[in-house]
């Protein structure tokens, strides 16, 4: 299995302090690595300079063999998708929501409407579709921002703490529906997360961080 | 007032602050966007210079305006004093920095993250721009209900680089200053409600769109 990222002295600085380095580190592509670490420990920081969100002051990132300097910015973002710790969704209908990043890329109207449904089904929520975004629960939200997210048929996920501000039935159920999804879509994911119930439901593999380094 | 001249007092003052407005959104909106999402060094100062801006009196705006205008001003070839435009120039001078530091504070009052994750979703530049005007469109409107506000109700700059010629320049604030100088008290409470009624229907307007697409 060939690594889909593969990360060299990697340094990444806030307000000039180091606050992320990493000497080494592969990411197997179709596999689902969970980040693990305590606050503070430079998962969100890793999370954004693979979404290139954060610059790196020095090091190389590979994205399928090729450095990402190479690519341009919007077509990498084009071949992600990000869930951040909250659900952010935009002050608009569930479908809107989902269909955002579709319409960012220019697909047509049906398709765009064929896939939103198809996401909104397989993360069962067809039902919140005309609903306001602001009207849902956190559980809704945050699925509706996975939904948001998988319908972009991604090459590489990355999710920071996506079952941070749930309740544990709400957890637990959209654990069991990712363990479900993931696996079908061949999507190279990466989590951050501080449970171990989730790494362990969930990941093929872990990485841990401390410090703004790579841990045990 | 024959109800002709009532009439075409009325309609110049809606296509000179109605253009004006334009004019301030056309600038603030951008300028706005740039000082709430962009860092660069003097980025503070501007803000400041702004939001001064927002409580420009308009009889300085007028002064300064005139002193440009004039015909022995740096801009006194253009022939433009005593002209709608340069009344127009004065509101704008007026109600920009209303839209620009409004603007830049309903995107700063958006979460911040949300940019990131709109660029995170693959959006352009100009798309994660849009969506965020998108977010904040009550208080957007709001910073144009201001700016509108500001310049429909002035007087100082309209009298002062318009000179309230009659069928030229004259605008409803200003016959009304005219008509209260004359000691024509009904005339001039008169055209103080109209424009009241001016005012509170374009309000009215902006305020349904801006509740409807607060639902």
């Amino acid at each position: 299995m060939s690594a889909l990222i593969a990360i060299h002295d990697l340094r990444v600085q806030h307000a000039k302090t180091t606050v992320l380095e990493i000497k080494h580190l592969e990411i197997e592509r179709g596999r689902v690595t969970a980040l693990v670490g305590p606050n503070g420990a430079g998962k969100t920081t890793l999370l954004l300079t693979l979404a290139r969100l954060l610059k790196p002051a020095d090091g190389a990132i590979l994205f399928d063999g090729q450095p990402l300097e190479s690519i341009s910015k919007l077509d990498y973002r084009r071949r992600i998708g990000m869930v951040m710790q909250d659900s952010l969704l935009l002050d608009c209908s569930v479908f809107d929501n989902v269909a955002l990043g579709l319409r960012f890329r220019g697909i047509p109207g049906p398709e765009t409407g064929r896939r939103v449904d198809e996401w909104l089904g397989r993360l069962n929520i067809s039902t919140l579709c005309t609903r306001k975004a602001t009207q849902l629960s956190g559980g809704e939200a945050q699925r509706v921002a996975l939904a948001r997210a998988l319908v972009l048929q991604p090459t590489l996920l990355l999710l920071d703490e996506p079952f941070r501000s749930l309740d544990e039935a709400a957890h637990t159920g959209l654990l069991a529906d990712l363990k479900t999804l993931l696996p079908q879509t061949h999507t190279t994911t990466v989590f951050a997360t501080h449970s171990t119930k989730d790494v362990r439901e969930l990941a093929d593999e872990k990485i841990a961080l401390k410090s703004g380094q790579l841990g045990e | 007032m024959p109800f002709s001249e009532l009439s075409e007092i009325t309609l110049l003052s809606l296509k000179v602050s109605g253009l004006a407005t334009l004019l301030s959104l056309v600038i603030g909106l951008p300028f706005g966007t740039l000082l709430a999402l962009s860092k660069f060094p003097g980025r503070g100062f501007l803000l400041t210079l702004v939001n001064t801006g927002m409580a420009l009196p308009p009889v300085v705006v007028g002064l300064a305006v005139a002193m440009t205008l004039w015909r022995s001003g740096p801009l006194g070839s253009l022939h433009l004093i005593y002209t709608p435009t340069a009344i127009v120039i004065a509101q704008v001078i007026i109600a920009a920095p209303v839209v620009t530091g409004l603007t830049a504070a309903a995107l700063q009052s958006l979460d911040p993250r949300l940019r990131l994750q709109l660029l995170g979703l693959g959006a352009s530049k100009a798309q994660m721009v849009f969506q965020l005007w998108r977010e904040a469109r009550l208080p957007l409107l709001a910073a144009l209900m201001a700016g509108f506000g500001a310049v429909i109700s002035e007087v100082g700059a309209s009298m002062m680089v318009g000179g309230n010629i009659r069928h030229q320049t004259r605008v409803l604030t200003t016959a009304i200053v005219l008509e209260t100088n004359k000691g024509e008290f009904e005339r001039a409470i008169a055209l103080g409600v109209l424009l009241l009624i001016i005012t509170f229907l374009i309000n009215y307007a902006l305020t349904w769109i801006q509740q409807r697409g607060k639902q």
